[in-house]
């Protein structure tokens, strides 16, 4: 049955996440966006301390065992996400949590890789996960990585350069945490040779040589990591360390995205919504009131824009909502979960600019954090895929191509 | 009859600021955004340019040289290229003398101009929008009030370029009582004009704005631009809007051949992502509309210069332009990937600046 009304308990979550980001998130984030690479550790350690007992916020891994019992596991997540994001998508993306590296293990690692990895994050102090795919020469290209794992005796060896590590400063080395690395262990074999191999913070071999200054979510740390013959036990490989003529192998990593993807997008509506309060209470202080129902040709124009922008954001919300559903019902969300993501991260690129636009001076202004949210939303249009590449997994499926026919 | 080829002066003065822009400019861009500053030194050699000294007349000691809105809109976008804060900086006195030169009585030319055609860098600058997100050059809030034979300034700007600093504002209000416009020659120090703090803003953050209060400031009703009827306002706006076109077409054509340049060396799948046609298209797209931004631009400019009303071109121009830098800086941005997020590009910066030509008015003129 169609039905868009959020389960009472997800409404519980996101009533409670939302008191968390207008009361803890609005309050700092200016000063941590003003202050670059700073950390706000009470708002960090309260999170932690939240997250211990309810982990509100991870993704993946949540396809359901239980046929019988509906999970909303992800629907709830996605909810959760968009308020913290209302809040702050900066501190949002620096909470201590399993993070992109967490996603990773519960999507490709085997069920006691799962408990040695995740384990710790209910537990004891702060801790974060990362994930590193991305090195200077591909980012797109995923298949084109250069880091290499070499097996040597009971040991994975890794070398090479991995940029833009989303907490990766945390993970590697400010926190008992792990970064789930993506090199090749065959390079003649393409795709099938890509591996992910979790890294414990503090191996030697592996340095944090460079945290990015960035436009915006200036909260969250962008770290460069260098591996020099960095050795990790052999059993830290995600999935199977046989070099299969097919690209399953190279497929199950890539499913990390579906379930990340609605929560990129989530993030960027968040983020939306919080540009289009402030325009809309804004407009309501000089008794602006936008009339709903009002003949298009008799609205003005700022009435239009606003119409616009609300219902853009409200289908991305839809699209996002219908990616994480489809993964709690452990079904395949692929081609939605691109689509949230590529509409959600336009979407809020195009509103938080014209937001800006529609409230002139005091739009540009750093008085007000309007602006702050333009330069924070356009990374959404940008990481976990590109606009352009999730407009080519939606177009490869809706046309039947393979990623050979489309690039 | 119709051509597109500047004169051979144009050009010669075209392509001395551009190569300043390059070599002197651009390499200062990103250090002057952090910093908030810009290094005297380069002010100075800018100001040696002359494009402020060169259209006082000779009798005021400036080189005299016809005021073109053609010629100025050429060398605007070069600096604006470059980097619109340095821009915005060191053109910051032509907003005073320029509508001196244009309007001024003999009495303002002879009490203004000379300061302004000396060797040094005066700072000199005009107050013309208001921190309201509605405001309306139609509608200005500031207004100036006759009382005994003085006008009393009333209300706030911001956006004001270099106001600490500037000897001289040139400022916009409503005349009391009427829609009419006037501007006002008005010293700095003069009692009632307060300069607020310095503005903090997403983008324009190497040039410094402030926020100027005036209360009950009083002044000679010779201060009035033009004399006691005023002077043709609309045409000085329209060169401030014709200025801000070429500078948002500057804005977006550095935005255009970064990203344009770093496409094709930048590769992906194999190939530069230039030969993908997502990114081809984008910058045939962004080609296209940089150049009909820049012609909409000359036209409004040779409109002016023939001294005709050219309001609806330049506020289409300026319209146009606003738009077309967002959209093409945005895509720059989009087309260095997760680099273009990353301060060590300048595609950023060209976003968080190119955002703004939709709010500002009066930071340049033509
Ligand atoms: C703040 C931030 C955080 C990040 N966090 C992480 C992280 O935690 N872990 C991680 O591994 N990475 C992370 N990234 C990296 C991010 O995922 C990549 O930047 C992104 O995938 C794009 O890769 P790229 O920057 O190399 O761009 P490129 O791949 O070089 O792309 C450049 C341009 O070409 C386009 N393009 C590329 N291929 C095609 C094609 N086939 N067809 C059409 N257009 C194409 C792209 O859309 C883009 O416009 C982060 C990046 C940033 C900025
Ligand atoms: C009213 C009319 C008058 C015409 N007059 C003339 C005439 O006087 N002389 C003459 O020679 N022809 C004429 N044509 C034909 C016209 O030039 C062709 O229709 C046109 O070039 C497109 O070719 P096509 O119809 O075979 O479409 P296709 O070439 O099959 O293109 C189909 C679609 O694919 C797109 N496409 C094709 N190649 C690419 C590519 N490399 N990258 C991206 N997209 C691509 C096209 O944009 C289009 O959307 C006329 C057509 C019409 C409708």
């Amino acid at each position: 049955m169609i039905d868009f009304e959020l389960p009472p308990q997800v409404k519980q979550a996101r009533d409670m996440v939302h008191m968390v980001a207008e009361n803890m998130m609005r309050p700092i984030a200016r000063e941590y966006d003003e202050r670059e690479h700073e950390k706000p550790w009470d708002f960090l350690n309260a999170m932690w301390e939240a997250s211990k007992a309810t982990n509100p916020v991870s993704f993946g891994g949540g396809a359901k065992k239980d046929p019988g019992a509906p999970s909303v596991r992800n629907l709830q997540t996605v909810v959760s996400i968009e308020e913290l994001s209302w809040g702050d998508a900066g501190l949002y993306l620096s909470i201590p949590n399993p993070g992109l590296g967490g996603a990773a293990v519960a999507a490709a690692g085997t069920p006691e890789q799962r408990e040695r990895f995740l384990a710790r994050f209910r537990s004891g102090p702060p801790k974060w996960g990362a994930m590193a795919i991305t090195e200077p020469h591909c980012g797109s290209d995923t298949a084109a990585i250069t880091t290499t794992a070499v097996r040597d005796g009971d040991h994975w060896v890794l070398n090479g350069t991995k940029i833009f590590v989303t907490s990766g400063k945390m993970a590697a080395q400010e926190s008992d945490g792990f970064v789930v690395v993506w090199a090749t262990v065959d390079k003649s074999a393409g795709r099938a040779g890509i591996k992910a191999f979790v890294v414990e913070r503090g191996t030697p071999g592996m340095t944090v040589v460079k945290v990015e200054d960035k436009m915006g979510i200036r909260a969250s740390d962008t770290a460069m990591i260098v591996f020099e013959n960095c050795r990790i036990p052999l059993d830290n490989i995600l999935g199977s360390p046989e070099v299969q003529r097919s690209t399953e192998g190279f497929k199950g990593a890539m499913a990390t995205f579906d379930a990340t993807r609605p929560a990129v997008a989530a993030s960027a509506i968040g983020i939306g919504r919080a540009a289009l309060d402030f325009v809309r209470a804004e407009l309501e202080k000089q008794g602006i009131k936008i009339r709903y129902g009002v003949s298009r040709n008799k609205l003005t124009a700022i009435e239009r824009d606003f119409m616009d922008m609300e219902a853009a954001l409200q289908a991305a919300r839809l699209l996002t909502w219908r990616a994480a559903w489809l993964m709690d019902q452990g079904r395949h969300n692929n081609l939605e979960a691109s689509m949230a993501k590529a509409k959600a991260g336009l979407a809020v690129t195009q509103v938080t600019q014209k937001a800006v636009e529609l409230l002139g001076p005091l739009g540009y202004s750093r008085k007000y954090l309007l602006e702050k949210w333009m330069r924070d939303a356009k990374i959404n249009d940008i990481f976990e895929g590109t606009q352009q590449i999730n407009l080519l997994v939606v177009a490869r499926r809706i046309l039947g191509y393979s990623s050979k026919e489309l690039n | 009859m119709v051509s597109f080829e500047p004169s051979e002066e144009q050009r010669l003065i075209r392509d001395t600021v551009a190569e300043f822009a390059r070599e002197r400019v651009r390499p200062q861009a990103r250090a002057s955004d952090e910093t908030g500053e810009i290094p005297s030194e380069l002010i100075q050699q800018g100001w040696e340019l002359g494009l402020t000294q060169a259209l006082i007349p000779e009798a005021y000691g400036g080189a005299g040289e016809a005021h073109s809105a053609v010629t100025s809109v050429l060398a605007i976008e070069e600096l604006a290229w470059a980097d619109l804060s340095i821009a915005c900086h060191l053109l910051a006195p032509r907003l005073l003398v320029v509508p001196v030169v244009e309007a001024g009585t003999e009495e303002q030319k002879d009490a203004i101009l000379p300061r302004y055609a000396q060797a040094n860098f005066a700072a000199a600058t005009a107050a013309v929008v208001e921190p309201r997100w509605d405001f309306d050059l139609a509608e200005l809030s500031v207004t100036a009030t006759l009382e005994n034979g003085s006008y009393v300034l009333q209300g706030t700007k911001c956006f004001v370029p270099l106001a600490s600093v500037a000897e001289h504002l040139a400022v916009f209000a409503r005349l009391q009582g009427s829609d009419e416009v006037g501007v006002f020659l008005v010293d700095r120090s003069t009692p009632g004009v307060s300069i607020l703090e310095r503005e903090k803003n997403m983008g324009l953050k190497g040039l410094a704005t402030y926020e100027v209060a005036f209360e009950r400031c009083r002044l000679p009703a010779e201060r009035r631009l033009g004399g006691p009827s005023g002077c043709d306002v609309n045409r000085l706006l329209n060169l401030q809007r014709v200025a801000l076109a070429a500078a948002a077409v500057g804005v977006a054509r550095a935005s255009f051949e970064y990203a344009r340049d770093y496409a094709k060396e930048r590769k992906a799948f194999g190939v530069y992502i230039a030969q993908k046609q997502a990114i081809a298209f984008m910058l045939a797209e962004m080609a296209i509309e940089i150049d009909a931004a820049r012609l909409l631009t000359w036209e409004a400019a040779w409109k002016l210069d023939r001294g005709e009303d050219a309001t609806r071109e330049a506020v289409l121009a300026k319209q146009y332009a606003a738009n077309m830098a967002l959209m093409v800086a945005d895509r720059g941005v989009q087309i260095l990937g997760g680099h273009g997020y990353i301060r060590d590009h300048l595609v950023e910066l060209f976003l968080r600046n190119a955002r703004g030509f939709a709010t500002f008015e009066g930071l340049l003129t033509a």
